[in-house]
């Protein structure tokens, strides 16, 4: 059986900021045992001279030219901000009073 | 966080050795954004310049800049870097509000450039090879503003604003490898590496290498371990130390900080610390620790790259001169003295210098006007100095001293009127006539009658006293508006008063 733990889980959750549920850490806790189950099942498959790959598809060098495209307005930009102050993004104060 | 908390520096390293280790990034000068068609450029409006690719929003599709690869390969073979014949994006995940996808794309374990060197000379003549471990490419982060505090830090601020114009500029980041046995030294070798780093990038061309535009930044790692210890001491990462001064204060305070806490029994936080150029001292940032859970994988929206070995042989040949090699053959060919040249290489008039003495100037003239009038002139003005005139301008007026045409009191009024868009220098001495008067008619004339006007100075010169002739001069310079040839003159003086009736 895996070695995933709900620590870890929680842990995960924290540095992805999403807020689970006890319910879903022991949940997930499970599932993702599983995933790593069945990828330690493909690693017995997977000899040495088997190349790790990244990317399913063989392909390598694929270049953009360095062209100016338009870019979205600024209002474009924007529509979707929670907040803004002129032509800026407003976010909330990134440290806590200490 | 007063100074007390500091120790003398020379007793720190009677104490302590310190060793550092640098993290530069360098901002390229491509038209484009690294993964998007988005324009890189500096003081456009704020978000004016981005896409959903450089705002992590969904479908965004990020794609390689060539450009950007081709000089991060260029910049990497310029610090004697291996070319990786396989190398990947990875994400580096964390969360703050200068990057929109919530992660950072950089590389991770195949940077595109590894193990290089470069050799920096010290003011001393010491010479140090710093080793480079890896040169990678990622995004830069857009651009905060912290809003409500009494400092516009962050610190104490009631929010921030974003601009992503700069989210996704693309960066190399030169990463180097320990550098121990610094010694007394090790505040100098910082500097000397960021400015030989700024200088490569500068004549690569891949970078406007503008350190004032954070063009060129620098994270600075320093630790300390007791003499006669091989055990390395737990290091600090000064970020935002954005000048060639603030690296070599930046390194010498946090020895002399290091050695106070260590001194007194305590221990040093890994930690990353902020450099305030204000007050010229570091203070503690977040810990390391709770940070450093980037959790990287490779970036699945952007294919490997293998750059083939032909490429990046025909991109080795594009190198130029190294400028420390540039440097020496240029103060050779030239025959300035140290102090001359440190002049002109400070001054930034390295390229100004040398295209005004292709352009015909003897390289004394030439280093005389760039470093005195006109560098004084660019100073009043507030512009760089080699925006004011062009090398073959100054070769132009140069050329008219030594034909005796100008004076270099005459020349200077000329210099003025090029500066201020009056043409030529042989067009502003038309213009403004300014010529140096040699024909002896009009210059006997006013001899003749300064010398009658003054006739006991006469007497004295027909008496061999040749020295009384300064009057007379002086008053034959004044008569002509100062356009003379002051030893023409002097000559004529002494010959016109033997045979003067």
């Amino acid at each position: 059986m895996s070695e995933i733990t709900a620590e870890q889980v929680a842990h995960l959750a924290y540095l992805a900021r999403i807020d689970l549920s006890p319910l879903e850490i022991t949940n997930l806790t499970h599932d993702l045992g599983q995933i790593v189950d069945s990828i330690a099942k493909v690693s017995e498959v997977a000899t040495a001279d088997t190349p790790a790959t990244s990317h399913p598809m063989p392909l390598t060098n694929v270049y953009r030219d360095d062209v100016v495209v338009p870019s979205l307005t600024v209002e474009q930009a924007l529509s979707g901000a929670p907040d803004r102050a002129g032509d800026k993004f407003r976010v909330p104060a990134i440290l806590d009073e200490e | 966080m007063a100074n007390s908390e500091l120790m003398d520096f020379d007793k720190a390293l009677e104490l302590f050795e310190p060793v550092l280790g640098f993290e530069v990034h360098v901002e390229l000068n491509t038209k484009t954004k690294m993964f998007c068609g988005c324009a890189n450029e500096f003081g456009s409006g704020a978000n004016t310049n981005t896409c959903p690719t450089c705002l992590g929003l969904p479908g965004g599709l990020p794609q390689v800049n060539k450009k950007a690869l081709e000089s991060s390969i260029r910049l990497g073979l310029a610090l004697g870097c291996e070319i990786a014949e396989h190398s990947r994006f990875a994400r580096k995940n964390y969360f703050y509000p200068d990057t929109a996808k919530n992660f950072q794309t950089s590389q991770y374990d195949d940077p595109i450039c590894h193990d290089g060197s470069i050799t920096i000379e010290l003011e001393s003549g010491r010479l140090v090879t710093v080793e480079i471990e890896r040169a990678h490419m990622e995004d830069d982060a857009g651009k905060l503003t912290h809003m409500g505090g009494a400092t516009g830090r962050i610190q104490g601020a009631d929010y921030s604003l974003v601009d992503y114009n700069r989210g996704g500029v693309p960066l190399v980041e030169i990463v180097t490898q320990m550098i121990e046995g610094a010694e007394h030294d090790a505040p100098e070798i910082g500097k000397t590496y960021v400015a030989a780093i700024r200088e490569i990038a500068k004549a690569l061309g891949v970078s406007n290498a503008r350190m004032e535009e954070g063009n060129v930044r620098c994270d600075a790692n320093v630790s300390l371990r007791p003499r006669g210890s091989n055990v390395l001491g737990t290091r600090t990462e000064t970020k935002n130390v954005n000048s060639l001064r603030s690296v070599e204060r930046a390194v010498r305070y946090e020895i002399q900080r290091q050695a106070a806490v260590l001194h007194a029994g305590g221990t040093i936080t890994q930690e990353t610390r902020h450099w305030h150029e204000d007050t010229g001292i570091t203070s503690a940032g977040r810990p390391k620790s709770d940070a450093d859970d980037y959790r990287y994988f490779p970036e699945p929206d952007l294919l490997p790259m293998a750059p083939s070995r032909e490429w990046v042989e025909e991109l080795r040949l594009t190198l130029p001169e190294p400028p420390a090699a540039r440097r020496k053959r240029l103060q050779a060919a030239w025959g300035f003295v140290n102090l001359e040249f440190q002049d002109v290489v400070n001054s930034d008039l390295l390229d100004a210098v040398e295209a005004t003495v292709a352009a015909g100037a003897s390289a004394q003239s030439a280093r005389k006007w760039w470093t005195g009038e006109i560098a004084r002139l660019a100073n009043v003005a507030g512009v760089a100095a080699d925006s004011l005139v062009t090398p073959a301008q100054l070769a132009a007026l140069i050329a008219l001293v030594e034909a005796g045409t100008l004076t270099d009191r005459l020349a200077r009024q000329v210099l003025e009127g090029v500066i201020a868009g009056e043409g030529t220098p042989a067009e502003v001495v038309e213009r403004r006539g300014l010529a140096v008067v040699s024909d002896d008619g009009a210059l006997i004339a006013a001899i003749d009658a300064a010398l009658l006007g003054q006739p006991d100075v006469l007497a004295k010169i027909r008496d061999g006293k040749v020295q009384a002739a300064g009057a007379v001069i002086g008053a034959v310079m004044k008569a002509m508006r100062g356009q003379a040839d002051a030893a023409r003159v002097r000559e004529l003086v002494l010959e016109r008063a033997a045979t003067i009736e």
